[in-house]
């Protein structure tokens, strides 16, 4: 009997000190020792993170805390100088802009660099899942801020990633669309179940979307939260404050 | 009684904007009417034995001769001819200028090596080379095809570099992120990111390219429109010469028709462009 206590205990010592939900997942990205310099100024230091097919990450901080900077290292478009990135195939990436190529038609930009792959079906039923079956053959310039904004979530998704990046996504669309793009992106992403990262300066999205909220500060994480253990509206100030903000 | 009721501004309104419209029918038809003025001034001015027909033949005369050199088939022969150079050479000095253009615009490396170089041969007026043509080609087509491909390279080049310098390096960054490779970057974000501006180029470069036609058609040759004009020179046809200038002209039009077709058809994408949404 006392064995098996001191079994439960040593189990409880080794994971996490906050009980995981996704621990049993396989990996979607880990991060180890991440470091990146621009001359003097040291971005990110010894950073670690891992994060789990179905997680969805939320990355809190101000600007110039290094967020977008970890992205750029987790997509591949930011080499960093010391440490590891382990993940298993191809991130997507959806952009605080849309990046549609305007020269190409709706599914073609779904579809862009795996066209033969993914083909017109393919592009057609992502983009029906982002509510816009019917607008294949549109022009980009057709779309509304939100609709274009689908597209590249549809672009990201038709690849089946296991990471899928999301950078400060919903920033430049007003609120309404803002709302209803949650709410889809948090559909889609239980269906498909990639490990998801969203770098955002917005508390409330993050406390929304994430399963997991992760505040950065000078290049490290400085604190980590989990909604579901808060009470509703509990967490804010909380996070508030780790950015900085007084909430009184 | 529904005419009375009707507002008086929606009559006025519909009366002014059918009087807008006849006005610009009107201007349209009397911008034709001056050069048709000057033809028949030109024409009756022939006739009357006021102008030598030596000098200038009348306008009737000039369209007989081309009657009668089509009839032969002559006049189709040497069009085709010229045709051929003009084609074959914007081919080469288009590719080649295209090429270079996407290498220089994309690689510091590239530019490093080349751009000077060619900015250096830019800078010689292309007519300048026509006796070192004559020496290195002779008088063949090799030499007139030359020339035009001379002419055509660097606007098509210039206008290359600015096209690709111009695309997004945010769309450079998503091709990164969806692991295009190098052809399907070229096929799918460089060529159409940099085609209004190549377009340009390709506009420039079929003024250019007719100017050289022009010339390098005056060497020694025995067919095209440039050797029917230097063959009436001889003869003083100058009805056959006004002729090849006449063909000249329609035919540079032309070519700047298709240009605009072309971007009609290419940048339909381009609001700038656009006749209309898809």
């Amino acid at each position: 009997m006392n064995k098996l206590v001191n079994i439960a205990k040593s189990i409880a010592i080794s994971a996490p000190t906050d009980s995981d939900p996704f621990l049993n997942t396989p990996l979607a990205v880990s991060v180890s020792g991440l470091e990146r310099r621009y001359g003097e100024r040291t971005v990110i230091k010894s950073l670690d993170i891992t994060i789990r097919e179905g997680e969805f990450v939320a990355l809190l901080g101000e600007s110039g805390c290094g967020k977008t900077t970890l992205l750029r290292a987790l997509a591949g478009l930011d080499a960093p100088d010391a440490g590891r990135i382990e993940a298993p195939g191809r991130p997507a990436v959806v952009f605080q802009e849309h990046r549609l190529l305007p020269w190409a038609s709706v599914w073609e930009n779904v579809a862009l660099g795996n066209e033969k792959a993914i083909g017109k079906d393919g592009a057609s039923r992502a983009l029906g899942e982002v509510g816009l079956a019917g607008r294949e053959d549109d022009w980009p310039r057709n779309l509304s801020g939100g609709q274009a904004q689908r597209v590249a979530l549809a672009r990201a998704l038709v690849r089946d990633p296991k990471l899928l990046l999301l950078d400060e996504p919903f920033a430049a669309l007003d609120a309404l669309t803002r709302i209803k793009m949650h709410a889809l992106v948090r559909e889609l992403v239980s269906r498909h179940r990639p490990g998801v990262l969203i770098v955002t300066h917005d508390v409330d999205e993050a406390i929304v979307l994430a399963d997991r909220i992760l505040v950065m500060r000078s290049g490290q994480i400085a604190a980590s939260y989990r909604p579901a253990e808060h009470a509703p509206g509990g967490l804010r100030p909380l996070l508030l404050n780790e950015l900085g903000v007084a909430t009184h | 009684m529904a005419e009375i009721s009707s507002p008086l501004q929606d009559f006025s309104a519909d009366s002014r904007s059918g009087f807008a419209i006849k006005k610009a029918t009107l201007y349209s038809v009397l911008s034709w009417l001056a050069p048709l003025l000057l033809l028949c001034l030109w024409e009756a001015a022939s006739r009357l034995g006021l102008i030598a027909s030596q000098v200038m033949p009348a306008p009737s005369r000039v369209a007989e001769t081309g009657w009668q050199l089509a009839t032969t088939g002559e006049l189709f022969v040497h069009l085709g001819a010229s045709l051929l150079r003009a084609t074959a050479g914007f081919a080469i000095g288009g590719s080649i200028g295209f090429a270079l253009g996407v290498a220089v615009g994309f690689s510091p490396l590239a530019h490093a090596l080349l751009d000077r170089s060619i900015q250096m041969i830019r800078a010689i007026p292309f007519l300048a080379m026509l006796p070192l043509v004559i020496v290195w080609f002779g008088v063949d087509e090799a030499g007139k095809i030359f020339l035009v491909s001379l002419a055509v390279l660097f606007p098509i080049y210039i206008n290359t570099v600015l096209g690709v310098r111009q695309i997004d390096p945010k769309l450079m960054e998503l091709a990164k992120v969806t692991g295009m490779n190098w052809p399907a970057i070229v096929r799918r974000i460089i060529l159409p990111g940099a085609m209004p501006s190549i377009l340009t180029g390709v506009r420039y470069a079929l003024a250019h390219a007719w100017l050289a036609l022009v010339i390098a058609e005056t060497l020694a040759t025995t067919e095209g429109i440039g050797f029917l004009a230097m063959d009436a020179r001889e003869f003083l046809q100058t009805d056959v010469i006004l002729l090849t200038i006449i063909i000249y002209s329609v035919i540079g039009v032309g070519a700047d028709g298709l240009a605009r077709l072309l971007e009609t058809r290419l940048l339909g994408w381009h609001p700038n462009f656009a006749k209309g949404a898809r």
